[in-house]
């Protein structure tokens, strides 16, 4: 299972891809710290990268890839090796470089400029949505074998998360105001991974705003060692779901 | 000058009675003969008349031992050219005075065991001087003019039966003692310091512990509070009491106290010109300060830190609160300052930093609030519909999740050169203000306001996106709630 890894991973650096997101990542995040005076500020504006950036990049990338490699994957399936191995291996070479990149790009950046709990919590969250849309990434692969459908599929994901599903929930948390909605809006947020790691961060930076109200509830949640562990488990969980299915699809597939 | 404490106790109301009149006497022959002399001059005259009117003044305000300095050179002057003799008399009446206020020593060995007892005995305008030690004692009623002062800072321990000094007179001073655990009643306002319907009473370098309240001023002018350190171990708002607390009284100073641990820091209501001057309230249960009806104090270099529900400020107008910080007061119903029904006041160059609301404001007209800095806020301001009339000039606004929140649809409060860190407008004409104006009121502040738990919601893709779009074109939020000169570059206020 490590050879397989390491192969993948070398396949991968070979691309240059990881290599040009790594590099981006990094100048941007670099030039983010230097212009903003405030290392705060920059931190909010590295949030809206890694809440959009980080899941589009991972799951396109995740598809591609796992297209490009059905070749390598068919003859790898020749060989006396366990289905489920391969597949973990391709997704753990695809997830690893990913997080590894972001880790370079803007973990590096954001600790020497902004050491603190904030800057923790906006690398896990990263590190975490990268798994998390890789693993998305492959069960939209999996699905199907049209490549131009399956990244259809991710794309459709990706918007989903990170546009419509708020959408959605700020509609019904608008209709439904007359209610008592704080726990509903608590169990809401953790059906979607983006959520999560924006609401672990912001615990952080938007503090003051968030003692007020109802803020003070999800305070109280987040705040405390439980709800990180929770929330971090429930990211886990998303990282999980998606693999098992999409491994299982892929252990009796017809390739 | 100001300290009464700082007058001799050589002064008693006979002395300065016989002074007075000599002096009066001897000034005038002098005077006089000085003007029969020189009559021709007649700026000469003058000076010496002035100074001869000002010294009687403060021979009226029994501050004779500290002439102001034109007072002195009069002084001087009639001295030299007119009469050695007044030198001498003044001399003599300064050095041999025959009727010297006594001391009274307190402390184990000492003739007074007790506070009370030396109190009991002491004469009007006596020092009672208690020495460092451990005194059980309450209750202590101060009927006359007395001075009691702690040497090394003795305790009184009252071990929760009733309070400790109780003033029901005028020019008493209250300085270095250590006051202990005063009971906790629901029926009466036990305190470590009750001054009631005095003047002039001086309570400073007191160390307060366990106290249900600190110092009670209640129907008292002119007092002075300062540099005492106010102390409680409050748990819940019924079974505590205010640090300091003033109740019909005018004309108070409170400077340089610490109060913490209490239900309010400073609570004053009915307290009209007083001055509030760099006190520290912190860790108040409800609030730093508080105050009602409490027309034209002034506030200024106070910092209030990290109280229940941080400062609250009702039904008053004519204050002046400048130079204070307000900080992290965080709470579901925490303000940094919550102004209800204030009018016609003053707020300026103040500090408000990370406070759920910087300012809560309610039924407030005619206010002045400039040259504040308000930082990492979640809402720093919130201005209900019921203010009008109000300006916001010349602040800072800077890194706050909410600049301005409100409920109202029209604007009837002026914004204009304030600093905004969020204001993306540009500057053609150079002249450093924006040539577009700012839209403090973003539309997600006013989902939030509609349905709370939305703001879990911050930050997110779809919120960005849809307060761009109202900033494009502003369709829900206040059209005319604006400010037409947002200044580019952040005023460099020194608060401090």
């Amino acid at each position: 299972m490590n050879k397989i890894i390491k192969y993948v991973l070398y396949d991968i650096l070979r691309s240059r891809t990881i290599i040009g997101y790594t590099a981006f990542l990094f100048l941007m995040s670099f030039g983010l710290f230097n212009l903003e005076s405030d290392p705060t500020k920059a931190v909010l504006s590295l949030l809206n990268v890694v809440l959009l950036i980080v899941p589009l990049i991972s799951i396109i990338f995740g598809t591609i890839h796992f297209y490009n490699s059905t070749e390598f994957i068919e003859l790898l399936v020749s060989q006396p090796i366990n289905r489920r191995k391969i597949f973990l291996s391709e997704y753990l070479g695809v997830a690893l470089s990913l997080a590894m990149a972001f880790v370079v790009g803007v973990g590096v950046p954001a600790m020497l400029f902004n050491p603190g709990p904030t800057s923790i919590y906006l690398v896990t969250s990263g590190v975490f949505l990268s798994f998390i849309f890789t693993s998305l990434a492959f069960l939209a692969s999996v699905l199907t074998r049209d490549k131009a459908k399956g990244i259809g599929i991710a794309l459709m994901l990706w918007f989903y998360f990170s546009l419509l599903y708020d959408g959605i929930v700020m509609f019904i948390l608008f209709y439904f105001a007359d209610y008592p909605l704080d726990n509903a809006t608590l169990l809401l947020l953790s059906l979607n991974p983006i959520d999560l790691g924006r609401v672990l961060v912001l615990l952080n930076i938007d503090v003051s705003a968030l003692m007020g109200y109802t803020g003070a509830l999800y305070k109280s949640f987040f705040g405390n060692w439980v709800g990180i562990a929770l929330a971090f488990g429930l990211m886990v969980i998303w990282v999980m779901v998606p693999l098992f299915f999409a491994q299982r699809k892929f252990v009796k597939k017809d390739l | 000058m100001k300290d009464p404490n700082s007058c001799p106790a050589v002064f008693t109301p006979k002395s300065i009675a016989f002074l007075d009149n000599l002096m009066n006497r001897q000034l005038k022959q002098a005077a006089m003969n000085f003007s029969r002399i020189f009559k021709k001059r007649f700026s000469l005259p003058l000076v010496l008349t002035n100074g001869f009117r000002q010294l009687k003044m403060k021979r009226l305000n029994l501050y004779l031992p500290k002439y102001s300095l034109p007072s002195a050179l009069a002084d001087g002057l009639l001295t030299l050219k007119c009469s050695a003799l007044f030198l001498l008399f003044s001399l003599t009446f300064f050095v041999l005075n025959p009727t010297h206020a006594a001391d009274l020593k307190v402390c184990k060995t000492c003739d007074y065991k007790t506070v009370t007892s030396a109190v009991n005995a002491a004469k009007p305008h006596d020092r009672i001087l208690v020495q460092k030690g451990y005194y059980t004692e309450s209750n202590i009623q101060i009927k006359k003019p007395v001075q009691l002062i702690g040497v090394g800072k003795p305790v009184i321990d009252a071990k929760n039966k009733g309070g400790i000094f109780q003033v029901e007179t005028r020019h008493v001073v209250i300085k270095g003692f250590e006051l202990q655990n005063v009971e906790v009643s629901y029926m009466r306002d036990y305190s470590a310091i009750k001054v009631y319907e005095g003047a002039h009473v001086t309570i400073t370098d007191n160390h307060i512990k366990n106290a249900f309240f600190g110092i009670y001023l209640q129907r008292t002018d002119s007092c002075t509070v300062s540099r005492n350190i106010v102390e409680g171990e409050a748990r819940t708002e019924t079974t505590s009491g205010n640090a300091i607390h003033l109740w019909y009284s005018d004309f108070i100073k409170i400077s340089d106290n610490k109060t913490s641990g209490h239900r309010d820091g400073i609570y004053l209501e009915f307290a009209k010109r007083c001055t509030i001057k760099d006190n520290l309230s912190f860790g108040n249960i409800r609030y730093g300060l508080h105050f009602m009806f409490s027309d034209g104090n002034v506030y200024t270099h106070n910092t209030f830190r990290n109280n229940g529900a941080g400062v609250a400020v009702m039904y008053t107008r004519d204050i002046v609160m400048k130079h204070n910080t307000f900080e992290h007061n965080w709470g579901p119903a925490a303000y940094g300052l919550l102004l209800k029904d204030i009018s016609r006041s003053t707020i300026s160059n103040n500090r408000f930093i990370k406070n759920t609301a910087g300012i809560y404001m309610e039924g407030s007209t005619y206010l002045h609030i400039e040259k504040n800095t308000f930082q990492g806020n979640g809402w720093a301001l919130r201005v209900l519909s019921s203010c009008s009339e109000d300006t916001f000039r010349l602040n800072n606004f800077m890194s706050n999740t909410f600049d301005v929140s409100t409920n109202a649809n029209s604007a009837s409060n002026y914004f204009s050169h304030n600093y905004w860190d969020k204001y993306e407008g540009y500057d053609l004409n150079k002249d450093k203000i924006g040539d577009v104006p700012y839209r403090p009121v973003s539309l997600f502040s006013l989902v939030v306001e509609r349905v709370p738990s939305s703001i879990m919601f911050l930050r997110s893709f779809i919120v960005d996106l849809m307060d761009r779009m109202e900033k494009v074109i502003p369709s829900f939020t206040p059209e005319m709630l604006k400010d037409d000169s947002p200044v580019l570059r952040q005023y460099a206020y020194d608060h401090a």
